[in-house]
This record gives C-alpha cells, structure tokens and sequence, in this order.
C-alpha cells in the first residue's frame, strides 16, 4: 500500500490537438482531495476538451493525467469510472425510456459490484435500490420516481444528470456546465443542490455564470486558449490583473453586448 | 406521436405492485399451452401450435438484440439455423448410440450451440453498435448461407440432413412418435425459455442493456463497458435463439440450408416488429403471427409475401411500437373508462379498412392472376365473384372498391386521431394531477 497521494487529479504538461489545431497546451493543474474547482474561460478556451480529457473520452496527445496518484490517460470511460472519476455533460445525457428511478440505479449498479450479472434479480438489490431511493430523494425527484426520464421537464432532467453522475458515488466529480439553459432562480437553487450532494468530494465544474463560479469554488482556475494562466482562490484570480486582460474583461464585453 | 411512446417502466412497477396479476398471467399462458392442442385435435392444428411454440422463442430471442438492446439483426437465423443443424446430428447421434442423452433434452444441445456461435461470431458482431451492427450480422448471415452449401458433410448440401426423433428409448410410454407428446416438449421449453427470458429483463446486465439502447455513450461513463453488455446479452440471445432452433429439429426432423438464410432472419425481425418490439410479450404475437402469416396466409393465396410487406410497412407508418403496443395503449384508455369512446370509430375504421382492402386486394390479385396464373384462364374466384382479367369492369370495380374504402378510411382516420388525441391529453391531466400525491 502506497501513501496516500496528495493530489486527488493532477495534470501534467497536457495537450491535445486535432489535426494541426491545438486545443490543450501545456496545461498544469493539480487538484488537491476535497477541493471545489471552477473551470472557466472564453468560448473555445477548451473547458469541455479538458474534462473530455480527463473523463476519457478522447486520449490527450501527450502529456500526463493521475487521478490520486494513478495515470488514467489513455484508459477508456469506463476505467477511469471504475477507478472513482464520474462527469456529468453539457447536453442532457440521460436514458430517456428508463424511468427517473431506473436511471440512477443504472449509474450505481457497477459500483456495487452488481456488473454484468444476468443471475440476480434487480429487485433483490436490497442496497442497490436503498441507495437509488435516497439519491432520489437527494436530487428531490421522489414525485418523478417512475416517470420516464424523457418526460422530465429541463431542469428535473439536470437534476437527473447530476443525480446519475454521483450515483457510483466517485470521489472525483466533473460537472460540465451544471446549470446551462437555467434560470437565476433555478440556478440559485441547482447550485444548492451541487453543494449538498458533493459534500466531501474533488468537485470540478465549467461554469460561466460568474455568480455560480464565486458561490461554488474554493477555487478557480481560468482556461484560455487552451493554457491555464490562473489556478487560484477567487479573490486572486478576482485581483488578478493577467486574468483582467485575458479573460473578464472580455467576459464583461459579452456580458454587455448581449 | 406521444401516443406511442410506450411506458414499460411504468407497467412494471404496477406489475411489481400486484403479484397476483403476475401469477395470473404467467398461470393463463400456462394454460393456454396446456389446453391449446386440446382445442386444434387435427394434425395440422398441433403441428402449427408446435410452431407457434418453436416460434415465440425465437421472436423473444431476437427482441433480446432489437428491443431491449436497440441491435438490429439480420442475421438471427444464423444462431436458430446452427442449433437445428448440431440438435439433427445430435439426434443422429442418439440414433447410432454415439450420443447417450435423452431426446427430450434435444432443444438444450441447440442452445448450447446456438451460445457457442454466439460466442464465437457474436464477438466481432457487437464490436459495433447501430448501422454498422446490422451490416455485420447481414454479411455473418450470408457466410453462413454460403458455408452451409459448401461444407455439405456437415449441412447435408442442398437436401439437408434429417434425422429422426424417435430414435431415443421410450420413457414412460414416451416416444416422441406422436405429434402431440413433442408438442407438451416444446410447450414445456416454450414456458421455461419465455419465463427466463423474462427473468433476464429484471436483471442488471437486463437494465444496462436497455441503459445501452437509449444512450451508449453515457453508459460507458457510469462504468460500464457498452460492448461487453452487447457481447453478454448477444451471447444469451444465441442460447435462446439455439433452443428454438433445437425445438424445431425435433419438430420437423430435418435441417435444410434454408433454416439459417436471410429470409428466415428476415422473418424473425418482420414478425418480432409487428408483434411489437418496446413490450416483452410483443414477440409472442410475433410469433403466433409468424405461423398464422407464413402457415395460413400462403395457403389463402399466392400473393401473401405481398400482402405481409403492406401489413408491415403499415405497421411501421402508423403503429411503429407493433400490436403489443396498441393493445396497451388501449388498456391505458380503458383504465381511464374512456375506450367506450373509441368503440365507433374503431367501427368506422374498420369498415374503411376492409372496404379498402377488398378493392386493393382484388387489384393484387388481378395483377398476380395476369402476370402467373393466366395459363389456367383469364377468370378466377374471388370471394365468390369470378373476376376477368381481361375485362374492363373487374379492374375499374376493383379500382372503384379501392378508392372509395381509402377515401373513408382516410376520412375517419384524421377525425379519429383527433379524438384520440384528446382522449390522451385528458389522461395525460389527470396524470400530472395525481402525481405529487
């Protein structure tokens, strides 16, 4: 048994570029257990990329990735969810003809163990279906618990994708834009909810509503062009004059243009 | 369209609420299999019931891959077709003394090697999901096409082999002589295979296919290698699908190179589609349909191939979920005392229809009397009325009949989605008001 890692992730010089275009370079990052990290940056700074990264999805083009002491990259989706790494995504990413109930107990089956197994009967998952009704309860979907996932309204249908991201019960947690297409006051109460339901964990989110960002981050890392140029407390990255220049600025342009 | 959105989560959770209706279904389908052979006493009545039998464990099989995994299969036959070949040389094998197993267990040495193929094939199969899938089972299916004629030792070339499945010892009077004692064999089978199959959908690799179906990418973030839940399930779809093939080398004794051809493969996703796919028991009238279409129809008339492409393309028009899922939606109206509502127009529907397809029937087989039957005459029978091919007023009739059940069937059809649209929406109210409670 090895100590215990000081990093929960860890980025090491890591790039990614498709074809002649580089998406990720040179990012440095290293995220220590129980942080709540806020990803953010202008369009196309490479926020989703990284967590696609990260999660597996695509392979980095070099460059390292540990997930608590341990290289992940180049493992697919699912070893890396098996070592403890679950993400929620941008677009609603459900299963649309399982119901609300059935979809959370999909996203703990193989963190119990339960895997492939065509000998037991999902009814007699005693903690399995334990465990699915209090995250029912967790993400307040009880009233939803047998209705089809399709037929969820937006913001149940986020709340469902959040719900399916923590099922496993990961200790690293990435959210892509948790609270896209919301409004302020579900947003308000969607940040609530991230809070209580990853109390205890590495939490990394995309965020673009600064609101959200400096309500829900210990702290901020700023993504431009690829590159993190600030890996901070909010207050600092606030202050920081690099930041300014690069990104906030350029955010309150957009804000006021829009 | 939200009409045909099926709610099998919601079926089944009221199932799991009364356990009683549970048994009750379970025990009617029991009894219908016991008494049904008691009900036909000809020989043609029972030999089809066995294939009623052999074919609801093949249709469930393949709606393992269709329904419940959103694999589109061309090539089920495949897995049917090489368990009726090892099951006949099986049986051989029991007839020469090399092979010390009862015939009873006969459709087993199928599955087993219905599994082994799927294990084998099935592998690079379900490397791949969507349209990719369908185009490797459709070239697995004609290797196999192509290897049954080429390797005639095994396959028996164009004649086949044959075998026969008395040649077991007796077992309490049983020889499996008499049609009726391989029918409670393969009714026996029919309620084993449907009641696993069914116990196979409650399962975790069960739910995590269903979870593959509706969105593999997000699967494979919760832990889960979609392809191995593909491979797993395509593996026990092929134990199935070998049992009905074994059941079927019992019931008619003889494997030709058709059993594992496309056209079979095709039959099994025909029939599995209209019996309906989004249901468990949808397969089952896609099975007792696939006997009644391909035994009885053909003896109706030549064109039936014909009239089953129109059932079906109709079928995927207007009720893509098949028959299983029209009877539950109408279940759903009667729950809420509303189908009395619908009784007219089903009616008037129904009138429309049949207007309509005595006329356009009457065209096919005009059509088919000139371009096949013409060396017997230019007259033939046609629900009591001699129609002339050569006559004027047999095609405008035809035509007039056609036209006129279309256009009333057209007419009452816009008027009843109407109403039944609304019938939904009220039920959809009164849902979101019972919701919260």
């Amino acid at each position: 048994m090895s100590e215990t890692p000081a990093y929960a992730l860890e980025l090491k010089a890591l790039r990614k570029s498709f074809g002649k275009t580089e998406i990720i370079r040179d990012t440095n990052l290293a995220v220590m257990p129980g942080e709540r990290v806020a990803i953010i940056g202008p369009n196309g700074a490479g926020k989703s990329t990284l967590f696609n990264l990260i999660s597996g999805r695509f392979g980095p083009t070099s460059g390292q990735i540990l997930l608590k002491g341990r290289r992940i990259d180049g493992l697919t989706p699912y070893e890396i969810n098996r070592l403890g790494l679950a993400r929620s995504f941008q677009i609603t990413n459900i299963f649309g003809r399982l119901s609300v109930f059935e979809n959370l107990r999909c996203g703990l089956l193989w963190s119990m163990g339960y895997r492939y197994a065509f000998w037991k009967f999902l009814a007699d998952l005693k903690d399995a279906n334990e465990r699915a009704e209090q995250l029912l309860a967790m993400i307040r979907l009880e009233p939803k618990r047998d209705t089809l996932a399709i037929n969820l309204t937006y913001a149940e249908q986020r709340a469902l994708e959040i719900g399916i991201t923590i099922a496993g019960g990961a200790d690293v947690v990435l959210l892509d834009e948790p609270t896209a297409g919301m409004s302020k006051s579900e947003t308000r109460r969607f940040v609530e909810l991230i809070r209580e339901v990853t109390v205890g964990k590495t939490l990394l989110t995309v965020e673009h509503d600064m609101s959200v960002v400096f309500g829900l981050a210990d702290k901020i890392a700023v993504l431009v062009y690829g590159e993190v140029i600030a890996f901070d407390v909010p207050e600092a990255v606030r202050g920081s004059q690099r930041v300014q220049e690069a990104y906030l600025g350029s955010m309150d342009r957009e804000g006021a243009a829009s | 369209m939200e009409a045909t959105v099926a709610r099998p989560a919601e079926v089944a959770r009221r199932a799991g609420a009364v356990p009683a209706a549970r048994w009750l279904v379970w025990g009617a389908f029991a009894v219908v299999l016991l008494v049904a052979p008691l009900l036909f006493p000809s020989s043609l009545g029972r030999s089809m019931l066995s294939q009623v039998g052999i074919a609801i464990v093949a249709c469930l099989s393949y709606n393992i891959l269709l329904g419940q995994g959103g694999m589109l299969s061309f090539g089920h036959a495949v897995y049917t077709g090489l368990g009726t070949f090892v099951a006949v040389h099986a049986l051989l094998g029991i007839g020469n003394g090399t092979l010390p197993i009862p015939v009873s267990l006969i459709p087993l040495v199928g599955g087993v090697a219905g599994m082994f193929f799927a294990v084998l094939l099935g592998y690079v199969t379900t490397k791949k999901a969507g349209t990719p899938f369908a185009m490797i089972t459709l070239g697995i299916g004609e290797l196999v096409t192509a290897m049954a004629l080429m390797v005639p030792e095994f396959f028996g070339g164009e004649g086949g082999i044959s075998a026969n499945r008395t040649a077991g010892k007796p077992f309490l009077g049983i020889t499996y002589g008499p049609q009726i004692q391989v029918y409670y064999l393969l009714a026996v089978y029919t309620f084993a295979c449907t009641a696993a199959m069914y116990a196979f959908t409650r399962t975790p690799l069960g739910r995590m296919l269903n979870a593959v179906r509706d969105n593999p990418e997000r699967v494979e973030f919760i832990g889960y290698s979609t392809q191995r839940v593909r491979y797993f399930s395509f593996v026990i779809a092929g134990f199935f699908a070998g049992i009905a093939g074994g059941m079927y080398a019992l019931n008619f004794e003889i494997a030709t190179a058709e059993v594992v051809g496309a056209g079979r493969s095709g039959a099994y996703l025909l029939f599995t589609f209209l019996g309906g796919a989004t249901f468990f028991f949808g397969p089952i009238i896609g099975g007792v349909l696939m006997v009644l279409g391909i035994g009885l129809f053909s003896e109706l008339t030549k064109a039936w191939q014909l009239y089953l492409g129109l059932i079906f393309m109709f079928m995927v028009m207007y009720a893509p979920g098949g028959i299983a899922s029209l009877i539950m939606m109408n279940l759903r109206v009667a729950a809420h005392r509303k189908l009395h509502r619908l009784w007219g127009w089903y009616a008037l529907l129904t009138a429309g229809a049949l207007v309509m397809l005595a006329g356009s029937a009457a065209l096919i087989e005009l059509v088919y009397h000139l371009q096949l039957g013409a060396t017997s005459g230019p007259t033939l029978q046609y629900v009591g009325m001699t129609l002339d091919i050569g006559a004027a007023s047999s095609w405008l009739g035809a035509l007039a009949v056609a036209a006129i059940g279309l256009a009333l069937f057209e007419f009452v059809r816009r008027r009843f989605a109407l109403a039944w649209g609304r019938i939904q929406s009220e039920i959809e109210t009164t849902m979101t008001f019972k919701e919260p409670s």
